[in-house]
């Protein structure tokens, strides 16, 4: 069983230092958009070698061939959230992962495209 | 490609991440958030001098839905004090479970009125420790005073089959209600 952390762990030494102090992503990613490694950031790998160039190529190799969501790149890395999504943000800048964003519920939408996923949600999590 | 979200809460010990442990496709992971200045207001930090850093951890799993499909279980922080990760974990959620130990059924009210508040779908599960429960499902909804349409249910989150059910009700009830709305007159 895996403890319940619910304390705060304790300040973290200067956590946006991978970022050289970036706090905010050049684009907004939700905690469970899918990241995927692009054919060129599987093929820039090991040639950005300065600054972010060490977490950019750990995010490409984690990501490659298998999506993982912000929070899963983040978790894996033991990175805070905030600095996972700058990385990541400035990736997709790049054209080295592709971010595909997740499907939104609102109560106020009532769309048909929001109702055929839970659709899905349901048909899947019964196939269990 | 595209993925999805449920929120599980409920209080200290309740067994949030036993419950997404059960059903995930991979061993829980911790996500930790860390309280910037945009969190200034939220969390009261005025009143220390200096810069203060807080951490939030996060337990979350995964399930494959289809090929296409990733849904993904966050747990949320126990402390309801971290107002402003709570904000983040139900934005365009599905909806969301308020786990519930009836033994200490005010820890949940907190999570209970942020839903209501932020008009987040939610049902109550009633985590049956060691196969026993205290009390019906009936007393624990009259003793929160929700709404006679919020399923409540028993669990056993240890159980993957049990887990399955509350998430399969979960999204039913999401799906109830938007087909109501949609065939009521506008």
């Amino acid at each position: 069983m895996v403890a319940e952390r619910d304390e705060p762990t304790g300040a973290l030494v200067r956590p946006y230092a991978v970022t050289r102090g970036r706090t905010r992503p050049r684009m907004e990613i939700a905690l469970e958009a899918l990241v995927e490694t692009t054919v060129r950031g599987r093929n820039s790998a090991g040639q950005n070698t300065t600054g972010q160039g060490r977490e950019q190529q750990y995010i490409a190799s984690l990501c490659d061939g298998r999506l993982q969501s912000l929070a899963e790149v983040a978790a894996r890395m033991k990175l805070p959230l905030g600095v996972a999504r700058v990385l990541i943000a400035d990736m997709a800048a790049e054209g080295l992962v592709a971010v595909y964003e997740p499907t939104s519920f609102d109560s106020n939408n009532n769309d048909a495209v929001g109702t055929e996923l839970l659709e899905r949600v349901l048909s899947g999590l019964r196939k269990l | 490609m595209t993925s999805a979200k449920i929120v599980i809460a409920g209080g200290f010990g309740v067994g949030k991440t036993t419950l997404v442990g059960s059903v995930s496709e991979i061993t829980p992971l911790t996500t930790e958030a860390i309280m910037t200045s945009a969190g200034e207001g939220v969390d009261d930090t005025r009143q220390v001098p200096g810069k203060v850093t807080t951490t939030v951890a996060m337990d979350f799993g995964r399930i494959s839905i289809d090929r296409d499909l990733i849904l993904y279980l966050f747990g949320t922080p126990g402390q309801t004090r971290f107002w402003f990760m709570w904000d983040e974990l139900v934005r365009g959620a599905i909806g969301a479970v308020v786990m519930v130990d009836t033994r200490r059924l005010a820890d949940c009210f907190a999570a209970i009125d942020f839903f209501e508040h932020r008009r987040l779908p939610y049902l109550v599960a009633i985590n049956c420790f060691d196969g026993v429960q205290y009390h019906g499902a009936q007393d624990v909804r009259d003793a929160l005073a929700v709404s006679a349409d919020i399923p409540v249910v028993s669990c056993d989150a240890r159980s993957r089959e049990s887990t399955k059910q509350v998430l399969i009700s979960l999204v039913e009830y999401v799906l109830t209600m938007r087909r109501q709305r949609a065939g009521a007159p506008a």
